[in-house]
């Protein structure tokens, strides 16, 4: 009884009157209802208003469906890519010493700081047709700017930070000591980053190929300056979705718009899973049984001689 | 297998962790490489496995020259200090990954591997854990299954990182011992790193004393302990008193005592200084005219069979920043019969010590 007193005196102590509390929480939760729940509802809502075939009929329109088209090709290019370039980079910065090591790590976040619409002019002012290389791209037949290759170009740049630095920190606190330990056991280094090095970082790995292909499908301003927004060409979905709307086809425009919704959603729920489960592992190293002789050590030790 | 070290430097930036090391390891010896942290003896195992490459100086495995060889054709089994198991798979996994990565035409067939991993298993006594993750073992058990792992591949040479540095005092013990007949079993050449000098003195056949990345003394245990060639070795292996002194003539002349120093007998007023184990002092009661240094009790800790005597000089006239405080050991069951008290005068003379000049400054 005392100890209950005691405990409930020592909270009174440390935790706010519950007024403050439930007025925070109260606070938080309209905020996120207002600024989160109820834009998500409205996209679907907009997109139902007309009911399921209206719904079915926009997202079936050619346009909208080169759109989708595009949107996937785009990432199926800028992901894979970003994964050996994240890998490659994490890889070496974590477990290596060298020279301009910290520049490197900059030069990764520089997309970060970047503003998606200067990424995007990087590559009509180095491939457009005034650009450095656009004479002789023209000479060639090859268009970057404008069409595909360049909303790929523009993608990639934008998104390839996400699988690097959600790395960099695992492998950094993870060291080195296995793939050593690996090594010295005989194992190439082919069989050390396969067997030893990815299974270690597959969570991290897999959080940051959702993040970057998010990023991938989702993203507009780079994009938007590349692509020129020819319809049924080199719209992607966020494209499409702002000419829709500024066209008034607001079910056409919602409709498009809640398969990318429906993608953060997706993303999320995996983010949450795989945010999970690394949690569930740093939690398995930190509790380690306490140390102590086994019995069995003690007895088969005193049996040996 | 045997190995000479020869000649060998390493650097890392300005530090010089290792100079001119030599060394020769007998074929299935147990080797002690001892020495206080950053004195360069985790590097010179680094570097007899392949982890790290030196500067100058080569490494010969019975002979060859393996200095370029990369670390997974040395064929060496390492046990690090961390143990570093791969967290992700299974005892058994981790035990079996040495046969696994083996190229095709070498690997053994599945059946065999099983043998192999359980014989190993029941070698490190733990084949009831097999199914286990490192994550559930505890500190003594990986580092039993590192040991496992690195003997999978039936190494030429074992090298130890540290094994018990991270093991709590019970575990260390049993281990230890244990260690010592697993090597009488296998005897298969093996270097371990520690920085504990009753585990390198207890432990191996032979025991390598180093300190600022120099080879200072390698001997037996025995002989390490009864002839400390160096005041380092002196002060590294167990408690000692220093006293500052003149050597002359084969005396040491110390505060109200001489030592006999026969082997400075050429020594002509030199600046000498002696360590004295705090079990070699002789404890008296003051009596005028004693011969010895005069000192104040100032603390008695009586725990078990030994009593520990702090002793303050009364004439002290040591170097500045000096620690004065004399430490000395006598049986508890001789202080309860003296009778000492707390702030009682006494008189210390050393029985044995060893006698060190002063390098002369040039």
């Amino acid at each position: 009884m005392s100890t209950q007193n005691n405990i409930r005196s020592a909270q009174r102590g440390t935790t706010e009157a519950p007024w403050v509390r439930y007025t925070l929480t109260g606070i938080a939760l309209v905020f996120m209802f207002l600024f989160l729940v109820l834009p998500l509802a409205a996209v679907f809502t907009e997109a139902l208003r007309k009911g399921w075939d209206a719904y079915a009929e926009a997202l079936r329109e050619p346009d909208a469906w080169s759109a989708i088209r595009l949107t996937f090709l785009t990432a199926l290019v800028a992901v894979p890519l970003n994964l050996v370039f994240g890998v490659a980079a994490a890889w070496c910065i974590a477990k290596y010493e060298f020279k301009g090591k910290s520049f490197l790590t900059t030069l990764i976040d520089l997309p970060f700081s970047v503003s998606p619409v200067v990424a995007g002019l990087i590559y009509v002012l180095v491939f457009g047709a005034q650009g450095w290389f656009g004479p002789w791209l023209a000479e060639h037949d090859i268009k970057i700017v404008f069409a595909v290759p360049g909303i790929i170009l523009a993608t990639i740049f934008v998104t390839f930070p996400f699988i690097a630095r959600e790395l960099i920190p695992l492998m950094q606190a993870q060291g080195n000591d296995e793939e050593q330990a690996a090594q010295v056991l005989g194992a190439t280094g082919w069989q050390t980053f396969w067997y030893v090095t990815l299974p270690n970082i597959q969570w991290g790995l897999i959080y940051g190929v959702i993040l970057c292909n998010a990023r991938a499908m989702g993203e507009f301003g780079a994009v938007s300056v590349v692509s020129g927004h020819i319809r049924g060409q080199t719209n992607t979905m966020p494209l499409h979705v702002e000419i829709l709307y500024n066209e008034y086809q607001s079910v056409a425009a919602f409709a498009v718009a809640s398969l990318l919704a429906l993608l953060a959603l997706v993303t999320l729920a995996i983010k949450s899973m795989a945010e999970w489960r690394m949690e569930r592992e740093l939690k398995a190293l930190a509790e380690l049984p306490p140390e102590r002789p086994t019995p069995a050590l003690g007895a088969t030790a005193g049996s040996a001689h | 297998m045997s190995i000479q070290i020869r000649n060998v430097n390493k650097h890392f930036g300005s530090f010089q962790a290792l100079r001119d090391v030599n060394l020769d390891i007998a074929s299935g010896e147990l080797l002690a490489l001892l020495g206080p942290s950053g004195c360069g003896k985790t590097t010179l195992l680094r570097i007899i496995a392949g982890l790290e490459t030196p500067d100058t100086g080569s490494i010969h495995f019975s002979g060859e020259d393996t200095t370029d060889l990369h670390v997974r054709e040395r064929n060496v089994g390492f046990v690090f200090q961390h143990y570093a198991l791969f967290r992700h798979m299974s005892v058994f996994e981790n035990v079996a990954f040495g046969l696994r990565v083996k190229p095709r035409g070498e690997r053994p067939s599945e059946a065999q591997i099983k043998q192999k991993v359980t014989d190993l298993l029941k070698l490190v006594q733990l084949d009831w854990l097999a199914d286990r993750y490192p994550s559930q073992l505890s500190g003594g058990q990986r580092q039993r299954i590192a040991l496992a792992r690195a003997l999978a591949v039936e190494p030429q040479v074992l090298l130890l990182d540290e094994p018990f540095g991270a093991l709590d005092a019970k575990v260390r013990k049993e281990l230890r011992r244990w260690l010592r007949r697993l090597h009488d079993e296998l005897h298969v050449t093996s270097i371990f790193v520690t920085h504990d000098q009753e585990e390198a003195l207890e432990v191996a056949d032979r025991v390598v004393l180093m300190n600022k990345g120099v080879v200072e003394q390698c001997g037996s245990p025995q002989d390490v302990w009864d002839h400390p060639a160096s005041p380092f070795v002196y002060g590294f292996l167990g408690d000692v008193n220093l006293f500052h002194g003149r050597a002359h003539e084969g005396l040491l002349h110390l505060d109200g005592v001489a030592i006999h120093t026969p082997e400075h007998a050429g020594a002509q007023n030199a600046q000498a200084f002696a360590y004295v184990r705090p079990h070699d002092l002789d404890v008296q009661r003051y009596t005028p005219g004693a011969s010895g240094i005069v000192a104040k009790l100032s603390r008695a800790i009586v725990v078990g069979p030994i009593a520990r005597l702090e002793l303050l000089p009364v004439e002290n006239n040591h170097p500045a920043g000096h620690d004065p405080l004399i430490e000395a050991q006598i049986p508890a069951l001789q202080f309860r019969e003296l009778g000492f008290k707390e702030g009682e005068t006494l008189v210390v003379s050393p029985r044995k010590a060893r006698v060190f000049l002063q390098p002369q400054a040039s």
